[in-house]
């Protein structure tokens, strides 16, 4: 043992030195990592999604002069609205397709040639003339949508090379298509079906325009409901329930529930307003009632937490004045924790809006055609009719299903950032 | 610390002034007699009056049977080493130890002779005549206007706004900051200076019109011109209001004072004429203090 020299502080520093900031570099590096994984994940999401789904915001769509016979249509009295509305004009379209073609004759060429149109473009027929009733007894140019296997061709997802027998177009119709795109007669354009549409068995006529209000009116009901409960709740618990055995256990439940999967939700939906109180099925109310109850504890909880994080101080203040209680939170504590509980909220909303499983339980994976027009119409909601869609097998389905989850993400990108927004303009600083 | 208390209030509150502890480091004089208070506790027509008050933090007793009575007009001090219980007896006279859970205050304060925690006794009007103004600045997040008229307006003090804004006007002329802030009276208080912020804090407090100011070391964050025109505008304030103040500068009770209390471990160890304890102290405890040879 020599203690003639001892090293001094600056020394074993110095020593130690290299260790430690290797070990910073790796701590950092690691969390890099971490972040770039993830960020790489959310890419290769973005880009499988909007490379399955762009193509859907097209649809192919077919000229046709029309002649909008009334003797044909066999409209006698216009101001009948259900002859405009029930008329035969499919078999106008049909018509129009043989005077183009007037070659075709056999009723298997005739067959070939009825496929190229959407057997739904009546619908949109009928409504062209009924937004339009002077075209009554004239000959109209319109467009209508080609069939779903048609706008598939278009988009160039058949492969021609393969045995006429293993694909759904037969030689003679690519012959027919190629012929009408080069004279421009059929072409690709903006799908607005897509969002005017409710859901359809046909991939051309189906759109997400039922799912969008269906899931606008179920979280009107969520936010209306859950909000102010949460709110009310968290006030209660936070600043005048007593600390003891109950609250603690009511404490316990609150963030147990937060965790609860939301199919157990759906259940309970099932079992007490559908079964108990005999609400109606498939309906935006009793899911946003369903969505309120999964919600509330996330809302609870962020509430909580935001009313929390208020200074004591300016409690104290309020109450060195005389303040009441009440004052004091409503005039003080509330204002400052609003932007927490907004954004909690918000983030509930948008759980809310991505939930699929509570609501399958209470009938809204029905098949709705129509546009529900209030609270008690039965509905889809977004999230569902992707995983109806996602399950359907014709190839129309696969490139609406990713565009639906693209407007899906939008609007949950559009509330978060809301969210933030939010929080900028109302937050305080003390 | 055992004491079992989750109310985030009362966390601040024993930061703040905490309650005192085994582990202390507060050096007990071999020979001191804590229980018997030296000094004259009674005046005439006093302002309040307090009788053997004890207060507990759950098991814990962190004032232990203070007598002690406060004239009117006069400002008194409260002195003594941290944790010494100063802070707590002070928030005892506005009943702002309400607020702690596990909080128990027992012995009587009495209010023009009415007892404070008569059952009777409604908080809301208790602190409209005993106001408090508290060590850290504490302006609501709202314009300077808004802060001073709160009290005024929560309590229905003013018939309008014209009255409002006479209120606002003396307030914080009393309080010496109307010339700074006249002219943006509607920017928020919290952009002021710390030393502006605990004047805006009298002003908010005086708005209301209470009889006894409670002053919780209000200059302990600030700087010493600040701290200077704290003062000053105590001195001014007497005329108009009682003040207790518990301050950890001696120069400051010295200062400011008429009378001055000496606190050690929860007891009220010695009071008296402001002159008198810092010239000539009775008790060796309070020598020992105001000589600094502890705290």
């Amino acid at each position: 043992m020599s203690n003639s020299h001892s090293p001094s502080t600056i020394e074993i520093v110095n020593r130690n030195l290299a260790v430690r900031y290797a070990r910073e570099r790796r701590f950092r590096r690691l969390g890099l990592a971490a972040v770039l994984s993830g960020f790489a994940a959310l890419i290769f999401l973005m880009v499988t999604i909007v490379g399955d789904g762009w193509r859907a915001f097209q649809q192919g769509y077919i000229e046709l002069e029309i002649n909008f016979d009334a003797e044909a249509l066999e409209i006698d009295d216009p101001a009948d609205d259900d002859q405009w509305q029930y008329a035969d004009y499919t078999s106008l379209i049909r018509s129009a397709l043989r005077e183009r073609f007037p070659a075709l004759q056999t009723r298997k060429e005739k067959k070939l040639l009825y496929s190229l149109v959407s057997p739904g473009a009546d619908y949109q027929l009928a409504n062209m003339l009924v937004e339009n009733r002077e075209w009554l007894g004239q000959v109209q140019r319109v467009r209508l949508p080609v069939d779903d296997d048609i706008d598939v061709l278009l988009k160039g997802y058949v492969d021609e090379t393969l045995p006429e027998d293993e694909r759904r177009i037969s030689n003679a119709q690519i012959e027919l298509v190629k012929g009408l795109k080069s004279s421009g007669e059929i072409a690709l354009g903006f799908n607005h079906i897509f969002f005017t549409a409710g859901d359809s068995r046909e991939p051309e006529q189906a759109g997400i325009r039922g799912a969008l209000i269906g899931s606008f009116l179920t979280l009107v009901v969520t936010l209306s409901l859950s909000f102010p409960i949460a709110v009310a709740a968290a006030i209660y618990l936070e600043e005048f329930a007593p600390r003891n055995r109950i609250t603690d256990i009511i404490e316990v439940n609150i963030n147990n529930l937060a965790a609860v999967p939301s199919i157990v939700f759906g259940l309970l939906g099932l079992a007490v307003f559908l079964n108990l109180f005999g609400m109606p099925r498939s309906v935006p109310l009793v899911g946003g009632i369903v969505l309120t109850l999964m919600t509330l504890p996330t809302i609870i909880i962020s509430s909580r937490a935001a009313l929390k994080a208020v200074p004591p101080s300016i409690r104290e203040a309020a109450l060195g004045l005389g303040a009441s209680k009440m004052q004091v939170i409503f005039h003080h504590v509330l204002p400052l924790a609003l932007p927490g509980m907004l954004t909690g909220a918000i983030i509930g909303m948008a759980q809310a809006l991505g939930e699929t499983a509570p609501l399958l339980m209470i009938g809204m994976v029905a098949f709705i055609v129509d546009i529900p027009a209030g609270f008690t119409d039965p509905a889809t909601v977004l999230p569902v009719q992707i995983f109806l869609w996602s399950d359907s097998p014709e190839r129309g389905f696969v490139e609406r299903t990713s565009a639906a989850i693209m407007v899906l993400l939008f609007f949950l990108i559009a509330m978060n950032a809301v969210a933030v927004l939010l929080r900028r303009r109302f937050e305080r600083r003390w | 610390m055992s004491n079992p208390i989750k109310n985030p209030l009362a966390a601040e509150q024993l930061v703040a002034d905490p309650v005192p502890s085994a582990g202390e480091p507060i050096s007990m004089h071999p020979d001191a007699d804590l229980s018997k208070t030296v000094g004259k506790i009674e005046v005439k027509n006093a302002k309040m009056s307090m009788r053997s008050v004890d207060v507990f933090y759950g098991d814990k007793q962190a004032i232990f049977d203070v007598n002690l009575d406060i004239a009117r007009n006069e400002v008194i001090a409260m002195i003594g080493p941290s944790g010494c219980g100063k802070s707590t007896f002070l928030r005892c006279l506005n009943r702002m130890n309400d607020t702690i859970e596990n909080c128990k205050v027992t012995g009587s304060v009495l209010l023009e002779g009415e007892d404070i925690y008569a059952t009777k006794q409604d908080v809301v009007p208790l602190r409209a005549q005993v106001g408090m103004v508290f060590q850290k600045p504490n302006p609501f997040p709202k314009s300077i206007y808004d802060n001073v008229a709160y009290g005024p307006r929560i309590h229905g003090l003013a018939h309008s706004n014209v009255d409002l804004d006479e209120i606002v006007e003396t307030s914080l002329q009393r309080a010496g900051l109307w010339s700074e802030v006249k002219d943006r009276l509607d920017q928020p208080g919290t952009g002021l200076s710390g030393g502006q912020q605990q004047r805006l804090c009298i002003a908010r407090t005086i708005a209301v019109s209470p009889e006894v100011i409670l002053m919780d070391e209000p200059c302990s964050a600030l700087d010493p011109i600040a701290t200077a025109k704290i003062e000053e505008l105590i001195d001014e304030l007497r005329s108009r209001f009682t003040i207790a103040i518990v301050t950890h500068s001696m120069q400051q009770a010295a200062r400011v004072s008429n009378r001055t209390a000496y606190f050690h471990l929860g007891y009220l160890v010695e009071v008296g004429k402001t002159d008198d304890i810092f010239t000539n102290p009775n008790h060796k405890l309070t020598e020992d203090y105001i000589t600094g040879r502890f705290g």
